[in-house]
């Protein structure tokens, strides 16, 4: 973690707190909890953590071990467009890993990272269950379905107009 | 007329919900509003040629329809009498038009209990459910039988887990309701995480009253008065038509105190999770559900005697609840009709991978695989050479020609090496490489082994580099000895199923397809010609014409050559990433 500390909105902390009242301050409700914490924040950061470690009355600690623990949570900020590739078995068989290639090699940032320009982010998820469109890829909640390497290209450039 | 269009994930991701506004839009400017009725339905599990739109009561099926073909569905069909040919699926056989889906290669030997209503019924509207036979069974469980009567139903029917344990339901049931406790819990697993398996998601998006009542009657049986559904938060869709239904069947009394008047108390709440492969082990499930990390513990205590919140639970699947109400309407009798001597009724597969159709199937168990791939799944795409098929997700097994003809069972597949685990089922064809494929499990395994046993940890580590030196084509021999050995010792030593099963890829491919890890050990190739550092791509002169299509499109432009003059690739560049392969028209490309 990082020694800067970052500064979050008192609107925001007022709401997760709002949040973890509504769920009873309840320490089992953890994951609950912090479910909305990142529909909040969009990410989740020790800072946020700090929340809601203090809210339901458990260690720091346990919160970050939840965290770190399930792949839905992170704790980087996604791009403004998240990028997500499938990586499921039929997507696999069906050429996901070269697409995943071209994506890296276009946005010049690796698996699990956002652009400088804070635009695009690439993540892997495991099957979105739209097999039938091998291999699968999803821009925010928009599902692309059967992407060619040379596909990837229009994908990005859909985004960049949007700017 | 009824209109229906497939609303699953698959569909929707192809503009289905677009379809679904045009051909309201369509109906209503047609004037035909009070004869025709536009539905979303759930899954109807032909995925490869979605979105489909099926009109009843004529059974009209169309395929791979678009938004921009409303209008003409609408005039023709729905106007004139008119079947829109072009919609129509096309047999690849004997290139005819068929327009019930009954006559297809895909539906033909499918039998549909877990999903009856997907496709079927609108998930949102629960009238649509009680009009077919929806909460009958709960009804009759509630108010004519007493619960040993109905665990002994569920036993006699012989129902096992759909999961991938194949754990017997009824006796489940009946341990539960023998452990003494003031508050029990029935916990349903929704937390779908096999890549590649998408069952579990289809019954809920399509038909998730069906679940509902199982609960109930669950409830009823093991004398638990709570139900928790624990859903995988990736699943917006579902989760969404879950709380629908849920909403409903409160406003009905079908959930809530007194059901139907029967004394009996029971309700429903969602609990979501975040992401974690080693969730759908009950334990670990029970852990996430508290709010902690999803770590599996020791068994016993078994969760039927201390689970959620150390009360007695008993934990099923999604696909083996929505058996259950129909097991109660037609009996344990005509259940174990179907099926073979100790799996009975049927599994749902999600078909996908090198295949023709893929898509969401239901089978009678005992199908066999031949019948699955060659005659649902309409064989290999592009006339490929068939590989393998794996079945059970990570935990199972890639099998081979020779087992084609084994009738599919929990115990045939176990026996073969493999699982049916949740009912992933994916076809490879000759340009898989399996150890790559075995590697692909591994790098999934190490990624979601929760850490707290070492063989899971540190065992599928090592098996994952193993591997990897394979595929590099820098292992030798010994390499091959040492990953069977530490295979052995992580299926032999770890803590919960998943490190149990996770070297079951390794051990099948190296039992069904020895051959392939010796070519890249002994020779440093890669028979299939995918593994990258053990291949490269090179122009053949005499087929080079010089077209400048691999030219044009090499993304790190190593590839030479005029206009009309033989092109050359220059090997110390080239990231082998086969866009030339895939650009060239004249089989100028080859892999060496």
């Amino acid at each position: 973690m990082t020694s800067i500390k970052l500064k979050l909105k008192e609107k925001d902390v007022q709401q997760l707190k709002e949040v973890a009242r509504s769920f009873n301050n309840e320490p089992g409700e953890l994951i609950n909890v912090l479910h909305k914490a990142q529909d909040i924040f969009g990410y989740l950061p020790a800072e946020v953590q700090e929340v809601v470690a203090q809210e339901l009355n458990v260690s720091v600690a346990k919160v970050y071990g939840v965290v770190t623990f399930y792949s839905y949570f992170t704790m980087l900020p996604r791009g403004r467009y998240p990028i997500s590739i499938c990586t499921g078995t039929a997507c696999y068989v069906r050429g996901a890993e070269k697409v995943l290639d071209e994506f890296k090699r276009m946005l010049k940032v690796p698996v699990g990272e956002t652009t400088p320009d804070g635009k695009f982010s690439i993540t892997c998820l495991r099957c979105v269950g739209a097999c039938g469109l091998a291999p699968v890829v999803m821009v925010g909640d928009k599902t692309y379905g059967r992407v060619t390497t040379d596909g990837v290209k229009d994908i990005l450039k859909e985004y960049e107009d949007a700017e | 007329m009824h209109m229906l269009v497939c609303g699953g994930t698959g569909c929707r991701a192809s503009a289905s919900e677009m379809l679904y506004e045009n051909l309201k839009k369509e109906v209503k400017e047609q004037g035909l509003e009070n004869d025709v009725q536009v539905i979303t339905t759930g899954c109807f599990g032909f995925c490869e040629k979605g979105p489909i739109v099926k009109v009843i009561p004529d059974n009209t099926f169309y395929v791979s329809v678009e938004p921009e073909d409303a209008g003409e569905i609408v005039a023709e069909h729905a106007l004139k009498g008119r079947q829109v040919e072009r919609l129509l699926y096309l047999d690849p056989v004997d290139k005819k038009r068929i327009s019930d889906s009954k006559g297809m290669g895909f539906y033909k030997k499918q039998i549909r209990i877990a999903l009856r209503n997907c496709g079927l019924i609108d998930p949102e509207n629960i009238d649509e459910y009680l009009a077919a036979d929806g909460y009958e069974a709960m009804g009759k469980v509630l108010l004519e039988m007493s619960p040993e009567d109905a665990i002994q139903e569920m036993i006699d029917s012989g129902l096992r887990g759909r999961g991938g344990g194949g754990f017997p339901t009824g006796v489940k049931w009946q341990i539960a309701s023998k452990v003494s406790g003031e508050q029990k819990y029935v916990v349903c697993n929704a937390d779908e995480g096999d890549p590649g398996a998408f069952m579990d998601r289809s019954i809920l998006e399509g038909d998730p009253h069906s679940v509902l009542e199982a609960m109930v009657i669950n409830g009823y049986c093991i004398g638990a008065t709570k139900g928790l559904i624990y859903i995988r938060a990736e699943y917006p869709l579902a989760i969404k038509r879950l709380k629908i239904a849920i909403d409903q069947a409160r406003e009905y009394g079908l959930l809530g105190k007194d059901i139907l008047g029967s004394g009996f108390t029971f309700d429903v709440e969602i609990r979501y999770g975040a992401g974690a492969f080693v969730c759908g082990e009950e334990t670990a499930l029970i852990h996430s559900m508290e709010g902690e990390r999803g770590e599996p513990t020791f068994k016993p205590p078994f969760p039927a005697q201390s689970g959620y919140l150390g009360k007695p639970t008993n934990v099923n699947n999604v696909e083996t609840f929505a058996n259950i109400p129909v097991i109660y309407n037609k009996g344990a009798k005509w259940f174990t009709s179907i099926g073979t001597e100790k799996s009975k009724g049927t599994k749902v597969f999600a078909l996908a991978g090198k295949i023709n159709n893929v898509g969401l199937i239901e089978v009678p168990m005992g199908i066999t695989l031949r019948e699955v791939i060659f005659e649902i799944g309409g064989g290999i795409k592009d006339g490929k050479k068939f590989r393998s098929v794996q079945t059970g997700g990570p935990s199972g097994g890639c099998l081979t020609e020779k087992h084609l003809d084994t009738p599919i069972d929990f115990d045939n597949l176990l026996a073969a090496g493999s699982m049916m685990g949740s009912g992933g089922m994916i076809v490879m064809d000759e340009d898989d490489c399996m150890v790559s494929v075995a590697k692909f499990y591994l790098d999934f395994t190490v990624e979601e082994s929760c850490g707290k046993c070492s063989p899971c940890r540190i065992g599928n580590k090592r098996l994952y580099e193993l591997l990897d030196k394979i595929t590099r084509g820098q292992a030798d021999k010994e390499d091959l000895d040492n990953l069977r050995n530490l295979s052995m010792v992580i299926r032999d030593t770890s803590l919960c199923g998943l490190g149990q099963t996770s070297p079951n890829p390794v051990l099948s491919t190296m039992d069904n397809f020895m051959e392939e890890y010796i070519a890249h050990v002994e020779e440093q190739r890669c028979p299939a010609g995918t593994c990258k550092e053990l291949i490269r791509y090179e122009i053949i002169p005499e087929n080079c014409v010089g077209c400048t299509a691999c030219a044009r499109n090499c993304p790190v432009n190593c590839i030479a050559g005029e206009r009309k003059q033989l092109h050359t690739i220059d090997q110390s560049l080239c990231i082998k990433c086969g866009a030339c392969l895939e650009k060239c028209k004249f089989n100028a490309v080859k892999i060496i």
